[in-house]
């Protein structure tokens, strides 16, 4: 049996350095199942987050050869023969320990976004909705919570401080997933805009090459909701309907850094 | 021990799958003080895993289905050894709690008619799944994420709970540690509803994660509960066996569900050689009638492809144990002859994404290889059925973790309507008991011991790999507490589970305190011992085989078992099993499941069964 040898970033919030580590190749391993090896035989406190191990739960993001990815869905297999591999945290997230972060940024965005609201149910009790009318949003509820789109996004990436305006991607993906619901009925056209920095993202598509769960997060979350956003606050009656029922926005937000890329 | 970090709740939730997020928003909607704590992220557990469906007797795809034949179902796919009051609540509550995953923003599949779709599965005598294509447990885990959320619950995640704290007979609260930070962290609450899911990490095959370690069965039995049933295991017929990275990961029933049939290696649909008595007046006898079902099902009895899992797991288990079996020991299930590609990508996204990717098998043109695999426990902690109280006040249990509902073996899609059933209703009495119960007082001598146990790891500097231990005791669980079992294997494994625990006192951690998963698993190890010792005693105790518990030197199901549970509690820090009566079906109920009971003889693989009608 051949072994594989990998370069795994161990260290903390203080700093760190990629170790070399050397363990037993399976047939069909992947890089998940490397990182297991090395706990198991090399380095028993080795931080690593997973689950399912099935690409379903979004547990294992990494940035493997700085790309980022799956741990748990990346074959050993798809690196040549003696590739230098290196396996390290998430860049746009603080580090904990080794390949963990902290990820608690998208948990604090999570709680800013207003529920769905339903409509009334049709006059038999019933609810009834088309396959045809849902598919867009089931595409949307596809997402698996891994923030790879997060991790990637230029607009935090390198700059933390656009964090406080700007929820990126995977919240995109779920206010679009709200506003298309075909039975939701909550506001939040204005808080998308204002808050949430939809306006920042310039629609470099990065997010929507990392997605695991392949959603169409560009072409089918942001630039729909762009559009709204832009019909809402620049069409003149709706602005004026706006203005007579009283809603203002709520805050301006604070001036973003562009993205370096 | 170092500072402890204090909360105080009227209901500390443990565990964030379907069970626990919805008696979580339960609680909390009853205005109890509710906190979630859970081991992984927010939204991980293993309930996002799930694939096919929720059962539940909607009417939407067959209006002649009701609670009733669910009910019939879920007691015969059982073997009747179910707590009848909870599969009778079970499959009454199932379609509201589907429809209130809609009311909070679920989308599920869509009939023609706009109503929610449902889909076929393994003993249900009705197309009665609600899903979403493969991906149903994401939907309801999401859904009820952002539900606990929206009402603003305390959630603690990445957060460990080891023990239970107990004021007298009571429940007092729980203590364990923060594992990004490996600080301890204590709750005082007046009920604790644990929701933590099953022990599948004993075995090597399974389809669960490194989070199902047994914690709220061993932390009930510590604090003084009843467990039942805890030999009732399920291997799900088909996991992933090839290649080995992948050996146990689920492959949804609801491939059979929707076209997929079973083949050993020459090619022969096996599963009409192992149609049991108790389920024949159901199921299609030749091929010609298991084919005509996939398009009339009005007219054609169901196929043996979908009796229930522990029918199909055993006979999977005989195939490759006759030499019948594929190259990697398992057999062959396919789809893409009966179902067009577009149609298999569409139904079964995630299992389309899983082969392609993980086994460079593209199912719309290949066969799958699938085997058995470690999936469910059937027992767990003895509950009411009505409220979910477990025998210690102020401690609830729901989900996996708790027993009874399943009997000797679970239906597919029974799983997640068990949890939000019975979650809601655990939800529901914790928070009134804690407007009862007056304010607990906390044991500082036994927070104290329990703190310093948690602590102990780093000071022992012990001589034994953690991960060593659990490897060894998944070999262990495998090879002697499998699918088919037999005395001396049992006792084999006790006396290999008394090895492994002297070892994992032994067990050596390194690092530090942060995120440390080596300290972790030698905490898990405990747990994992003593939970895997009482499913192998349960084993013992029970000398027939019934759903999810094979005995080969007692092969055949003997009703006097079928009125008895074993049960197992710790007395003076020992295991005590006994067997108790199961309660009586009350006769309304009992016209519903048909007078015949299981009887026949499981197949162990010792011995070739021949096709049905031939005998």
């Amino acid at each position: 049996m051949t072994d594989v040898q990998v370069w795994v970033w161990r260290g903390d919030a203080s700093g760190g350095d990629f170790m070399p580590y050397k363990v037993a190749a399976d047939e069909g391993m992947v890089v998940l199942d490397v990182v297991h090896r090395i706990q198991a035989e090399n380095a028993p406190d080795l931080a690593v987050r997973w689950n399912c191990k099935a690409g379903k739960c979004g547990s294992c993001s990494a940035e493997i050869n700085g790309h980022p990815k799956l741990m748990c869905m990346t074959r050993m297999n798809e690196f040549p023969a003696g590739e230098h591999i290196t396996i390290s945290p998430v860049k746009t997230f603080p580090v904990v320990k080794d390949l963990v972060t902290d990820v608690s940024f998208n948990y604090e965005k999570a709680k800013t976004i207003p529920p769905f609201k339903p409509k009334p149910k049709d006059s038999d009790g019933k609810r009834r909705m088309y396959q045809e009318d849902i598919d867009r949003v089931q595409e949307f509820h596809k997402c698996i919570e891994c923030f790879l789109c997060q991790d990637v996004c230029h607009v935090i990436r390198d700059h933390d401080e656009n964090k406080q305006s700007f929820s990126g991607p995977r919240f995109f993906v779920r206010l679009a997933a709200l506003e298309m619901h075909p039975l939701d009925t909550n506001e939040r056209i204005d808080l998308i805009r204002a808050k949430h920095g939809l306006g920042f993202c310039n629609i470099t598509k990065c997010c929507t090459e990392v997605c695991p769960e392949d959603i169409h997060i560009t072409d089918n979350a942001i630039i729909p909701l762009k559009e709204r956003v832009v019909s809402a606050h620049y069409d003149p009656i709706a602005w004026a309907l706006r203005r007579m029922r009283g809603k203002k926005d709520e805050f301006v937000p604070p001036e973003l850094k562009p993205p370096s890329a | 021990m170092s500072e402890i970090e204090r909360h105080e709740y009227d209901v500390v939730v443990i565990g964030a799958g379907g069970a626990g997020l919805r008696a979580a928003i339960e609680a909390h909607a009853l205005g109890a003080k509710t906190a979630i704590v859970c081991k992984s992220l927010l939204g991980k557990a293993h309930t996002v895993m799930a694939e096919g469906g929720i059962a539940a007797a909607l009417g939407n795809v067959w209006p002649e289905d009701n609670w009733q034949v669910h009910f019939r179902d879920t007691m015969r796919g059982g073997k009747l050894l179910n707590n009848w009051r909870m599969a009778q609540l079970h499959a009454q509550e199932a379609p509201d709690r589907v429809l209130e995953l809609e009311e909070w923003g679920a989308l599920f599949d869509r009939t023609k008619d706009g109503l929610i779709l449902q889909r076929d599965f393994g003993g249900h005598r009705y197309a009665r799944l609600a899903h979403v294509g493969d991906r149903t447990g994401l939907e309801m885990i999401r859904t009820l994420q952002n539900t606990a959320v929206a009402k603003d619950i305390d959630v603690f995640m990445e957060c460990t709970l080891r023990h239970l704290l107990t004021d007298g007979e009571r429940v007092s609260g729980a203590i364990g540690y923060w594992r990004q930070s490996g600080k301890l962290i204590t709750f005082s609450a007046k009920a604790v509803v644990l929701a933590t899911g099953g022990v599948g990490k004993a075995w090597r095959v399974t389809s669960n994660s490194w989070e199902y370690t047994g914690d709220g069965i061993a932390m009930a039995i510590e604090a003084g509960a009843d467990l039942i049933d805890m030999e009732m295991t399920q291997f799900h017929p088909t996991g992933m066996v090839w290649p080995p990275s992948v050996r146990g990961l689920l492959v949804t029933e609801g491939v059979r569900g929707d076209g997929g049939t079973l083949r050993n290696k020459s090619g022969e649909r096996f599963m009409f050689r192992y149609i049991p008595e108790f389920f024949r007046a159901d199921t299609a006898d030749t091929e010609k009638e298991a084919d005509a079902w996939y398009e009339d099902k009005r007219n054609n009895r169901r196929t043996p492809d979908l009796l229930p899992r522990d029918e199909v797991a055993r006979a999977i288990n005989s195939e490759v144990k006759a030499g019948r079996g594929t190259e990697h020991g398992g057999v062959f299930l396919d789809i893409a002859t009966r179902r067009p590609a577009e149609y298999i990508r569409r139904r079964l996204p995630s299992m389309y994404h899983q082969f392609k990717e993980l086994a460079d098998v593209d199912i719309t043109k290949q066969q799958m290889e699938i085997g058995p695999t470690l999936h469910y426990i059937m027992g767990g902690i003895r509950v009411d059925p009505d409220t979910e109280a477990t025998t210690v006040p102020g401690l609830y249990a729901a989900g996996e973790v708790a027993a009874g509902m399943h009997g000797a073996n679970r239906l597919g899609g029974n799983s997640l309507s068990d949890l939000l059933v019975f979650g809601r209703r655990a939800g529901e009495a914790a928070a009134a008991y804690s407007k009862r119960a007056g304010a607990p007082k906390i044991d500082e001598a036994q927070l104290a011991a329990f703190g310093q146990g948690l602590e102990a790891p780093f000071q022992k500097g012990g001589d034994e790999n953690p991960y060593a231990i659990h490897s060894e005791l998944q070999d262990t669980m495998q090879e002697l507490v499998g699918i088919i079992r037999r005395r001396d294997e049992l006792e084999e494994a006790l006396v290999r589970l008394e090895r492994l625990r002297a070892r994992a006192a032994r067990a050596r951690v390194t690092g530090s305190r942060v995120y440390n998963p080596g300290w972790h698993l030698a905490l898990d190890l405990d747990n994992l011992i003593g939970v895997s010792e009482a499913v192998t005693r349960s084993a013992l105790v029970r000398e027939e085989s019934r759903g999810g518990h094979t005995r080969e030197d007692f092969p055949k199901t003997d009703p006097e078992w079928g009125t008895k549970n074993v049960v197992i509690r710790k007395r003076d820090g020992h295991l005590v099993l006994a067997t108790e009566p199961i309660a009586k079906v009350p006769a309304e109920l009992r016209a519903l499941l048909g007078d015949d009971k299981p009887t026949g003889e499981a197949a162990t693989g010792t011995k070739t069964p021949v096709a049905a009608g031939d005998d």
